[in-house]
C-alpha cells in the first residue's frame, strides 16, 4: 500500500463540484506529474492531497490514516507542499525564509537547534541559493524567487513533495532549471514529487507516473508516460489533434500538434481543439526539430 | 545534432553560471559565527532560541523613553511636583499632598493612556499581520467607530452610567466584528476581504455616529462628542484595573501564538502546509484584537491612529518583518503617553483630549506611510 492515496473523493468548492468518485495511489519514490485541460480538477486534487481543501466525502490517507484526523504538525513533518503562489513578508531575507520551511521540527523552548542549521544550509546549497543567503527576497529574479521557496519546502525534510505547478511565471530556461531539480530530488531515492504541470512534454520527460485527467475529475489514465500518452488520449482528453512522437532527447513521448492547415482540411478530423490551448503545448522548435 | 545527453547527465549538471556560482559559494569555508539566518541564536542543551538583538536594544530603548515620559508627566503637572516628591510617593513614603496628587490626580490618567495605548498597539499589530494589510487596523475596518456607537447609544439613547456606557462599547465592537466576519467569510476568511467589508461598517458606523448626535440634546451631545475625539481625562482606578486585567489576559493568549503569527506573513496555504492551524489561530487572533479594540474604546473612547501606527513604526524601527508584540506594546503606550503629555503642556486650559494629538500625528503619519509605499514597492492586498 502506497503512503499517500486518495480514496473516493468528492472535491468541491461551496456547490460547484470538481470531482466525484475520484481514487488515486501516489506510488512511493515515483516524481508523480498530474496533467489534463484547465479547470479539470487537477490543482484541486493536489489541494485535497495537501489537505488544504476538506473533502466532501472520502479521504485522502497519509500513511494508513486519513490526513484530516492527524496533527497539523506531525502531517507537516511527512508532507511539505509548494503553492501556486506564496507571499514573502516586506524585506524577509533568504535565509530567514527558508528557515520558516523549519516551523513543523521547532516549538518555543526550540527555536534554532543545530540540526535546524545543517538542513537549511543543505537546502539551500540543493537549490543553489546558498549565496544568496542574506539577499532580500523581494529583489530577487523570478527564477531565483522559486527556487529559494523549493529550499523552503526542502527544509521542512518531508519524504513527500507536493509542488502545483512550479514552473508558472518562469521563462523556458527557468523551468527546465526548477524541474531538474526536481529531477535530482527524485533521483536520491529519498522523496515521493507530485506536481500538477501544464506542458505535457516535460510531464512526459520528467514523470515517472503520470496521472492523465479529464474534465470532472476523472482520472483517463495513470502509468509510465511511454505507457500511457497516446495520440488518441490526447484527443479524447484535451480535444487537440496531434502526432506523437519520441523526444529526441529523451526519447520519451512528445506530443505534436497537428497544423493548423491539416486540422482544417475536410479530413474528417474534428476542429474541436480550440486554439489557446494549443498555445499551451507549443514545444520548443518542434518544426525544425521533429523528423516528420 | 549534437549526441543527446542522457536525462541523468543534463540534470546533474546544470549548466547555469548563477547555481554553479552559488554552490562554489556554499562550499568554500564560510566564516566562523555565519549563519543562514538573522539575529544570535543562544543554545544549551535541547533548548535553542533565536534574539534579535536590534528589537532587544529598541524594546529597551522604548522602556526607557516610557518612563521618562511618565516621570515627566508625573513631574511637570499643574500641581508642580518636584522629582523627589513623586519618587517618595511611588516609594509609599510620601507625603499627603504628594500621595493626593500622585495617586489621586494624576496617575490614573498616565496609567490609562499607557496601557489603552498599548492595547490598541497590540490590536492592531495582531489585526495587520492577520490581514496581511497595513490598513487592517481596528480604528481603519470599524471595530473603534462601532464601539464608539455602542457607546453613543449608552450616552444618547439609554441614558447610562459610565459602567453602561463601557458596556455598550464592548458591545458594539463585538457586534462589529461578527458582522464583518460573517460577511467577509468565503471558503475562509482573505485578508482584504475582511479589510474592504470592515471599511464599509466603519462608514456605516461612522454616521450612525452623527446621527445619534444630531437628534440628541446639547447635554448629551456634548458628553458625546468630547467622549468620541477619546480621552483620558478624569479617568480613575476602575479604568485603571479594567485596562489592566484586560491586558493581563489577553496579551499571553496573542503571546502564545507568535510563532504561527509570524508563519501566517507567508499565506494561509504556506503557512497550513508548515502545520500551523491557520483557521482557529486566526479566529483566536481575531478576537483578541477585537476585544482589546473594545476595551481599549470602553476605556478612553475611540483614541485614532495607534492601533495603525505603532505596529508600522515598530516594524520600521526593528527593521523585522516578524511582528514583536511586547515591543508593539510599549511603542503604543509610549505614543499615546506621549500624546496626553503634549496636549496637558500645550493646551493646560482646553482640556483638550488626547485623541486630537494622535489625530493629527497619526493622519501625517498615514499620508507619509501611504506617499512612501506608492514610490517603493507596493505592498498591498
Amino acid at each position: 500500500m502506497t503512503r499517500l492515496r486518495a480514496e473516493d473523493l468528492t472535491l468541491a468548492y461551496d456547490q460547484a463540484t470538481v470531482a466525484n468518485g475520484l481514487s488515486v495511489d501516489i506510488p512511493d519514490g515515483s516524481f508523480t506529474v498530474i496533467i489534463g485541460p484547465n479547470a479539470c480538477g487537477k490543482s484541486t486534487l493536489l489541494k485535497a492531497l495537501a489537505r488544504m481543501l476538506k473533502p466532501k466525502a472520502g479521504a485522502v490517507h497519509l500513511d494508513g490514516k486519513a490526513i484530516t484526523s492527524q496533527r497539523s504538525k506531525d502531517v507537516a513533518k511527512r508532507l511539505g507542499l509548494l503553492p501556486q503562489s506564496s507571499t514573502a513578508p516586506g524585506g524577509i531575507t533568504v535565509g530567514d525564509l527558508v528557515a520558516r520551511g523549519r516551523y513543523p521540527h521547532q516549538s518555543v523552548l526550540r527555536q534554532w537547534s543545530a540540526e535546524d542549521e545543517a538542513v537549511v544550509a543543505e537546502s539551500m546549497r540543493l537549490t543553489g541559493v546558498a549565496g544568496l543567503a542574506e539577499r532580500v527576497v523581494d529583489e530577487l529574479s523570478g527564477g531565483q524567487r522559486q527556487r529559494v521557496w523549493l529550499a523552503m519546502v526542502l527544509a521542512q525534510q518531508t519524504p513527500i513533495l507536493l509542488l502545483d505547478e512550479p514552473t508558472t511565471f518562469l521563462d523556458i530556461a527557468h523551468q527546465i532549471e526548477v524541474l531538474d531539480l526536481c529531477a535530482d530530488l527524485h533521483d536520491d531515492g529519498e522523496h515521493t514529487l507530485v506536481a500538477v504541470l501544464h506542458d505535457l512534454n516535460q510531464a512526459c520527460r520528467y514523470a515517472t507516473n503520470l496521472v492523465v485527467m479529464r474534465p470532472g475529475g476523472v482520472v483517463a489514465a495513470q502509468g509510465e508516460p511511454s505507457e500511457v500518452v497516446t495520440a488518441d488520449l490526447v484527443e479524447d482528453v484535451f480535444g487537440l489533434s496531434c502526432r506523437v512522437i519520441d523526444d529526441p532527447e529523451t526519447g520519451t513521448p512528445m506530443i505534436v500538434p497537428v497544423s493548423r492547415t491539416a486540422r482544417s482540411a475536410p479530413a474528417g478530423q474534428p476542429v474541436g481543439a480550440s486554439a489557446g490551448e494549443s498555445q499551451h503545448h507549443g514545444p520548443v522548435a518542434v518544426h525544425e526539430d521533429a523528423p516528420l | 545534432m549534437t549526441p543527446p545527453p542522457t536525462s541523468d547527465t543534463a540534470a546533474s549538471d546544470t549548466a547555469n553560471p548563477d547555481t554553479a556560482n552559488s554552490h562554489t559559494a556554499a562550499t568554500s569555508p564560510r566564516r566562523a559565527g555565519t549563519r543562514p539566518v538573522s539575529g544570535r541564536v543562544v543554545r544549551a542543551g535541547g533548548l535553542s532560541l533565536r534574539l534579535a538583538p536590534r528589537t532587544l536594544v529598541v524594546a529597551a530603548v522604548v522602556a526607557a523613553l516610557l518612563a521618562a515620559v511618565m516621570i515627566v508627566t508625573l513631574t511637570a503637572g499643574e500641581y508642580s511636583l518636584t522629582l523627589g516628591q513623586v519618587l517618595a510617593s511611588l516609594a509609599g513614603r510620601g507625603d499627603e499632598t504628594g500621595d493626593f496628587v500622585v495617586y489621586t490626580l494624576m496617575l490614573p490618567r498616565l496609567l490609562v493612556a499607557v496601557l489603552v495605548g498599548a492595547m490598541l498597539a497590540v490590536s492592531g499589530g495582531l489585526l495587520q499581520t492577520v490581514t496581511r494589510n497595513s490598513l487592517g487596523s481596528p480604528d481603519v475596518i470599524g471595530f473603534t467607530s462601532a464601539a464608539a456607537t455602542g457607546a453613543l447609544v449608552v450616552i444618547t439613547v439609554l441614558g447610562g452610567t459610565m459602567l453602561q456606557v463601557s458596556l455598550g462599547a464592548l458591545a458594539g465592537g463585538i457586534v462589529a466584528a461578527l458582522l464583518i466576519y460573517v460577511l467577509a467569510y468565503h471558503r475562509g476568511v482573505s485578508g482584504l476581504r475582511f479589510v474592504l467589508m470592515g471599511i464599509g461598517i466603519n462608514a456605516l458606523a461612522v454616521a450612525a455616529n452623527s446621527f445619534l448626535i444630531t437628534r440628541a440634546s446639547l447635554h448629551d451631545a456634548l458628553t458625546a462628542q468630547a467622549w468620541l475625539v477619546g480621552s483620558v481625562n478624569s479617568r480613575g482606578w476602575e479604568h485603571v484595573v479594567a485596562a489592566a486585567v484586560t491586558l493581563a489576559v489577553l496579551l499571553p493568549v496573542a503571546l502564545s501564538r507568535t510563532r504561527s503569527l509570524s508563519m501566517m506573513e507567508l499565506g494561509d496555504d504556506t503557512a497550513s502546509a508548515l502545520g500551523v492551524r491557520t483557521g482557529r489561530d486566526r479566529t483566536v487572533l481575531i478576537g483578541v484584537s477585537v476585544l482589546l479594540a473594545a476595551f481599549a474604546v470602553a476605556a478612553a473612547g475611540p483614541i485614532t491612529f495607534v492601533a495603525l501606527a505603532a505596529p508600522q513604526l515598530t516594524r520600521r524601527l526593528t527593521r523585522s518583518p516578524a511582528p514583536g508584540l511586547v515591543t508593539t506594546a510599549l511603542v503604543g503606550a509610549l505614543l499615546l503617553a506621549t500624546g496626553d503629555l503634549l496636549v496637558q503642556q500645550l493646551f493646560p486650559a482646553a482640556q483638550l483630549p488626547v485623541g486630537t494629538a494622535t489625530g493629527c500625528v497619526g493622519g501625517l503619519y498615514l499620508i507619509w506611510l501611504l506617499a512612501s509605499e506608492w514610490r517603493g514597492k507596493g505592498r498591498y492586498a
